[in-house]
């Protein structure tokens, strides 16, 4: 539960993918007299598949990350911090509790070497309590990621942060199992939702 | 005759007082204290084989819902005559009802009728009052409504709050899709209309005090925004949409500003908003979160939600912005307050124990008691009359709304359609 899969971003990559291999593909249907007509070309259809000869403008633009890999890419890998988009918080409490610590700081960094990237922390919370009041209890958790990132150098731009309070729970029911995991601040990438 | 009127009358402002200092006992004590009145099954004379509606039953359970009256059950009833000629006095006196209703509901055309009815005083052998209402289909229910609102009068000396409204929100959920939507619907539960409806969450619904407008909170922008709709034309206008936290509308009572929390400031503060003018000003200033703000009627202070002190707490501020008062010392939690019309008790989302439970506070007196005994009991409104509390609760895991009158006695669910529903907000008098 602590890694949300980010479904509609894992299969940009896919699509990413296919792309470049379209790439390497056309160096030899260049070479057809005829050609391939465009609408065949894999991933034609998707709006992010770019045509033959058209670098993809992210991969050409997109810094790398200190393992030499893109740093979108990191997004994605599942064993990178990254991949942790849910940070889980006590009742009532908007302090970032020490095992998200080295998550958040992962975040921050990426921010901070990928300035075109954007992300907007979601504050949460059970459903104990006021709703107004949670509103406001949802926005201090997502203002203390958001402090921690800024640490790790992440700008105030990059960084966009709303309250759902108790109105948008993860997982409904009446109990602590439910509560734990709706108390909680979601990191979300622009472009993944 | 009118002495001894007087005096029931007394007694029933006295009765609530008393009971007040036995607490939890009093819910025990069912509706012991509540006036003993009978509404006879109203005569039908009409083409269908039966009444459109169930005028006497629909009185009875507005009556039984103030905890004031405890209307006879009609099986327990000794006759039903539906006019005052027809009253055997004496075996209402044995039976025990102090008060009597007859009447009767007649088709007068195709979609017209008429609702005739008499309040009696068994004691005296006279009729209180009577009045017939010529009334559409579509407007039985209101009619009955109004009749309630009649009997309450004479009988209490307070204006009755029947024919009123109460604002909701409600959360469908359809093949995993979420529907939230503002609903407007009678002050019983029925006739829901939908003001407003997203697929992003609405909150904290807020009257204006003539009761044709409710500003809400809408995340319609994946953010929360606060929207002035007008309940005739629809016409809807944005009227915060600041970085960060807009939320918790109130209304003043000259209807002219709206009280608001915004977060822009770097964390959730009171500020007043002038409609007129759209100009803001600041009340609270503090680290905390400051919120749910609610106007005493005077217009003159502002009460709301702090945890300043490390916990919510109700304060009270000038509207003009001032030193902050605190006014609730007893539980961990206190928050979400809806003011009496009279500005003497503050009813409130009270938390001790891991429940939450609508509690009041006295202001005169400084007594403190819960009028509520579930464990997730939030968003209360008081009536414009006073007399009761309209809350949400959960039931078997959904949310539903239930009725509570101001003295604690008589709780009451409200029938509603399905799906969840919450943050219920009482209308002002609509005439």
């Amino acid at each position: 539960m602590l890694n949300i899969p980010a479904w509609p971003q894992a299969l940009k990559i896919l699509v990413m993918l296919v792309a470049v291999a379209a790439l390497g593909a056309c160096a030899t249907a260049d070479r057809h007299p005829a050609g391939t007509p465009a609408d065949q070309w894999p991933g034609a259809t998707d709006p992010d598949a770019r045509a033959p000869g058209t670098l993809d403008p992210d991969v050409r633009t997109r810094p790398l990350g200190r393992d030499g890999r893109p740093l979108a890419e990191a997004l994605d890998d599942p064993d990178s911090p990254l991949s942790t988009r849910v940070i889980y918080f006590e009742f009532d409490r908007d302090t970032v509790r020490s095992e998200f610590v080295d998550v958040i700081a992962a975040h921050g960094d990426y921010l901070s070497r990928d300035r075109d990237a954007r992300v907007r922390l979601e504050g949460h919370t059970d459903e104990r309590g006021t709703r107004e009041y949670n509103l406001g209890l949802g926005e201090r958790r997502a203002q203390s990621v958001r402090r921690m990132l800024m640490l790790q150098g992440a700008r105030g731009e990059q960084i966009q942060v709303i309250s759902y309070g108790e109105e948008m729970p993860a997982e409904l029911g009446s109990n602590e199992e439910a509560w734990e995991r709706n108390r909680r601040v979601e990191i979300v990438y622009e472009g993944e939702q | 005759m009118k002495s001894l009127t007087r005096l029931l009358l007394l007694l029933l402002v006295i009765a609530p007082l008393i009971a007040q200092a036995a607490l939890e006992i009093r819910i025990t004590q069912g509706v012991e204290g509540a006036m003993p009145v009978a509404i006879v099954p109203f005569d039908w004379d009409g083409e269908a084989s039966e009444a459109p509606e169930d005028i006497a039953g629909i009185i009875a359970a507005n009556l039984n819902r103030t905890g004031r009256f405890s209307p006879a059950d009609p099986d327990d009833m000794p006759q039903r005559p539906h006019g005052a000629d027809e009253v055997s006095y004496a075996t209402w006196r044995d039976q025990g009802s102090e008060y009597l209703v007859v009447g009767r509901l007649q088709q007068t055309g195709r979609d017209r009728y008429s609702v005739r009815f008499q309040l009696l005083d068994v004691a005296s052998e006279r009729q209180l009052t009577g009045y017939s209402i010529p009334v559409e289909r579509d407007n039985l229910r209101r009619a009955a409504h109004m009749v309630s609102d009649i009997i309450y009068e004479r009988l209490t000396g307070d204006r009755g709050a029947f024919d009123t409204q109460v604002a909701y929100v409600s959360l469908t959920r359809r093949d995993g899709d979420l529907r939230f939507a503002l609903q407007v619907a009678d002050a019983d539960g029925h006739n829901p209309k939908t003001v407003f409806s997203s697929s992003q969450p609405i909150m904290s619904p807020a009257w204006s005090p003539d009761g044709r407008r409710l500003a809400y909170v809408s995340f319609e922008n994946r953010r929360s925004e606060i929207y002035i709709q007008d309940l005739d034309g629809g016409n809807r206008t944005r009227v915060a949409s600041h970085e960060g936290i807009n939320s918790a509308p109130a209304w003043s009572p000259d209807g002219r500003r709206l009280a608001l929390t915004l977060s822009r400031g770097g964390q959730p503060d009171i500020y007043v908003l002038d409609l007129s003018d759209q100009s803001l000003n600041r009340v609270t200033q503090h680290r905390a979160i400051d919120t749910e703000p609610a106007w005493m009627p005077d217009g003159r202070s502002i009460v709301f939600t702090s945890d300043r002190a490390g916990q919510p707490q109700l304060y009270e501020v000038p509207a003009r912005g001032g030193q902050a008062q605190r006014l609730t010392f007893e539980g961990r939690y206190n928050g979400g307050v809806t003011i009496s019309p009279d500005g003497r008790r503050l009813a409130m989302v009270h938390g001790s124990g891991g429940r939450f439970r609508i509690g009041l506070l006295d202001r005169d007196s400084r007594l403190f008691r819960t009028l509520t005994d579930s464990g997730m009991d939030e968003s209360p409104s008081f009536a414009p009359n006073g007399s009761m509390i309209i809350y949400a609760t959960s039931e078997g895991g959904r949310g539903v709304l239930a009725a509570v009158s101001e003295d604690g006695r008589v709780h009451q669910r409200l029938v509603l359609e399905d799906g969840e529903v919450r943050e219920p907000a009482w209308s002002p008098f609509l005439d």
